[in-house]
């Protein structure tokens, strides 16, 4: 009898044992144990196969959507209209193409973007930072469509930041996307506060700027309001356009681009970062950046409450519908009247997976948004930005005291200077929420300093590329 | 490791002990039949529990092992790495960073709901059934009921430099400590540990209400005859009778600090410079924009262990306590 009750006693924490035993067995038989991974992967001859037998044969113009009925996937970012405004034209002009657009926000894509274009035949979708997804054979090798489209023939920079060598390295290579048009980045500013402290006109060099800066805050104004709360640290802004005030832009291309040897850790980027340090200790930003996002930031630019804020053109159509005839815009001034400067400017990045099921037909539409002249029409009043395409293409009318069209003046003039880069936030993947704005934040705090800024964004980036 | 085995769920213990000798044995095994007979009607209507549960929890669980010792980026072939990512985890301090916070904010999300839970709980009970007392629990129970998210927006808004935190601050004549909290190296953790511990606070004052209801008025009435005041009687009747709950309150905050992540992720996304990066934002940021799966789920796997090794002793101080 005191066996039974001793068996009975034993039995609930042996049937756990045995439960779970149970359980684990088979959790391990159903997670194989072979190493994850692998057969999601498209095989290499794949990726440059598709196009070549399609594409190769015959003169340029042969690529199109065909005429039987054609469903093109797309996966984009939601909140933009510019690309579903450009599909509805492209639909509107060919009777046999329809798209079936799936929207995520930029983040979730972000996270999404190896496993969508692994598992499923997305023809289109917009890109985060690409290197990885390219040199993983993830994404269409669209060289030769750029060539029997006569891409090869547009200014090289306009490519430039979407080809990526079989290392990831960007800037040569294949060319793994495309852009709808190329966004740019500056000041903006809000013209009734500027009249206020005495600035008619943009400043021409970075000790005008200065002045004006000092004058909004003597004034009581805030001089800028710029994103930098969560994980966005919007100071990586102002920070690169005084890098390229400082230095040459071909420099920090080339350390977004992952070339060897390249470096952050620079002395016209010390320059530079002391520079944005001494707006911080100057009390030229709202005391509470660290807190403010960017939505934030833009119903304050909106609302008047900051003279200035570092923004892109993406915001052109934006600021002229909400406040029109109010706001100028100017590039990051020179050190000297004239002299050197830069802007990030980076294409609208759409790919082709390697899975496709149209290649074709997202490779011409593609080709189509940057030659038609109603798209083009399209990408600048919609988005507010510089189509793609060759120098001397169609460009529609813009009224000209609208901020769009000082932003696309200003494209100009970065294109003469050659000063376009990609944003610095773009080496590496996780670059940005890991190391710029974290330190960032810090020197806003006082708790960093431009010298450690630097020093620790350059070891982060190593240890990220080296992994 | 083949006797648990073949004992599987139902048919359970008897093949664990010795075989007993004559007679016993063949009621015993008699017995065994007829358990198995009566259990296996259980099995059954377990069996899709445990399919799932098996499925969702305990694959993941195994897989999340496996990737731990690989260096993977989530689509190519993955690469043996063995204990390296569990080295990285105890040698990189970016990754020790967010278990500090993690532990930090047990104060917030476990100790100060606890407290304040038991005493508005005593409050409360006090009040009896009357319209003050559901009123008073269902303002305090209602953060519970709303989404974390929606939460952490909006305490993102009333902690905003021009937010009501602030307004309030400044109308008493305080604008000296008016700040944009979340936005500020020093007060950016205690301000998501307080949006934590307003979420919390309704869930220990009802587990502990739940307790005291229990409570034989009789007590009470002893010990206001003994001559206890309100106080007296609160750590001589009320405490000792909600232990349990006490310790099923503690487990659940703790476990909600050390795996924190929505609130986080709504109201500061591990900023400003990392200062309310935890584990749960630090596994999420690896494994989506680092791609680095296999340190992930180190990270993971590490957190899940951290979690047990500090809530079972938990548990068995509760349990022995309330056996006593």
């Amino acid at each position: 009898m005191s066996q039974t009750s001793q068996n009975r006693a034993s039995a609930p924490r042996s049937r756990v044992v045995a439960s779970v035993a149970f359980g684990m067995a088979g959790a391990l038989a159903l997670a194989a144990c072979s190493p994850p991974g692998g057969d999601a992967e498209p095989e290499a001859d794949q990726t440059t196969a598709a196009p070549d037998s399609s594409v190769t044969e015959g003169p340029a113009g042969e690529v199109s959507c065909g005429t039987e009925e054609v469903t093109l996937e797309a996966y984009v970012e939601t909140g933009f209209p510019l690309f579903g405004e450009l599909a509805a034209e492209f639909e509107a002009q060919h009777d046999n193409v329809t798209f079936n657009i799936r929207e995520d926000q930029f983040a979730v894509i972000t996270q999404n973007a190896p496993r969508i274009l692994a598992d499923s035949e997305t023809d289109i979708m917009r890109l985060p930072q690409m290197s990885e997804l390219a040199s993983q054979g993830l994404l269409l090798d669209l060289d030769s469509y750029a060539e029997s489209f006569g891409w090869d023939q547009w200014p090289s920079s306009q490519l430039e930041q979407m080809r990526v060598d079989s290392e990831g390295r960007r800037g040569s290579g294949p060319l793994y996307a495309m852009g709808v048009n190329f966004s740019m980045t500056g000041v903006f500013y809000n013209k009734e506060l500027a009249e206020q402290i005495g600035m008619t006109e943009p400043p021409a060099t970075l000790a005008e700027f200065d002045e004006y800066l000092q004058a909004a805050a003597d004034a009581g104004l805030t001089p800028i309001n710029q994103f930098n709360g969560g994980a966005t640290g919007g100071l990586a802004f102002p920070l690169q356009g005084l890098m390229a005030s400082y230095g040459p832009p071909s420099e920090i291309n080339s350390w977004i681009y992952l070339q060897d040897g390249a470096t952050i850790d620079t002395d016209t980027n010390l320059e530079a970062a002391q520079h944005l340090n001494g707006w911080i200790e100057s009390g030229y930003f709202a005391d509470d950046i660290n807190a403010i996002d960017y939505s934030q930031m833009m119903s304050r630019f909106i609302g008047g409450e900051s003279v200035f804020i570092f923004n892109g053109d993406w915001e052109s159509g934006n600021l002229d519908a909400q406040m029109p005839g109010n706001v100028g815009f100017f590039l990051m001034p020179p050190l000297e009247e004239g002299g050197q400067l830069g802007a990030m400017s980076a294409p609208l990045t759409y790919g082709v997976s390697a899975n496709a099921a149209n290649p074709d037909c997202a490779a011409t539409f593609l080709n189509w948004v940057a030659t038609d002249e109603t798209a083009r029409t399209i990408a600048v009043e919609v988005g507010g930005s510089h189509p793609m395409g060759p120098a001397d293409a169609f460009m529609p009318e813009v009224d000209p005291n609208s901020v769009t069209a000082q932003t696309l003046e200003a494209g100009a003039i970065v294109g003469e200077n050659n000063g376009a880069m990609d944003f610095i936030a773009n080496a590496t993947g996780a670059i940005y929420a890991e190391s710029w704005t974290p330190n960032l934040q810090r020197m806003v705090a006082g708790e960093q300093t431009p010298e450690g800024l630097l020093e620790s964004v350059q070891s982060d980036y190593l240890e990220q590329i080296g992994g | 490791m083949a006797r648990p085995w073949r004992s599987s769920p139902g048919a359970s213990a008897p093949a664990l002990t010795e075989e007993p000798p004559g007679d016993i044995r063949s009621r015993r095994r008699a017995d065994k039949a007829r358990r198995l007979r009566a259990g296996l009607p259980g099995l059954l209507l377990v069996a899709p529990a445990l399919f799932f549960y098996a499925l969702f929890v305990l694959r993941p669980l195994a897989a999340t092992v496996q990737y731990s010792l690989y260096d993977w980026n989530g689509i190519t072939t993955a690469e043996w790495a063995g204990l390296d990512n569990y080295v990285r985890l105890v040698t990189d301090p970016d990754l020790i960073g967010p278990i500090v916070n993690a532990f930090q904010l047990i104060l917030y999300f476990s100790v100060i709901p606890v407290i304040f839970g038991v005493i508005a709980a005593a409050i409360i009970r006090k009040f009896g059934e009357s319209k003050l007392a559901l009123a008073s629990r269902t303002v305090l129970f209602l953060p519970q009921v709303i989404p974390l998210v929606a939460a952490g927006i909006m305490w993102t808004w009333l902690l905003a430099s021009n937010g009501l935190v602030n307004q309030g601050l400044a109308l008493i004549g305080l604008d000296g400590v008016t700040r944009a909290w979340l936005g500020d190296f020093d007060t950016a953790l205690p301000a998501v540990g307080i949006i934590g511990a307003w979420v919390n606070v309704g869930l220990c004052m009802l587990l502990m209400l739940a307790g005291m209801t229990k409570i034989d008025p009789a007590l009470y009435e002893a010990a206001r005859l003994d001559g206890a005041g309100a106080i007296r009687e609160f750590f001589a009747v009320t405490l000792p009778a909600v232990k349990q709950e006490l310790g099923v309150a503690i487990i659940i905050t703790v476990i909600s600090a050390l795996r924190s992540f929505d609130i986080i992720y709504i109201s500061t996304q591990g900023g400003p410079g990392n200062a309310t990066l935890v584990p749960g934002l630090e596994i999420y940021r690896l494994a989506f924009f680092e791609r680095e799966i296999g340190q992930a789920s180190a990270m993971a796997v590490a957190l899940t262990a951290l979690v047990l090794i500090v809530v079972l002793p938990l548990n068995r101080i509760t349990r022995s306590e309330s056996t006593s």
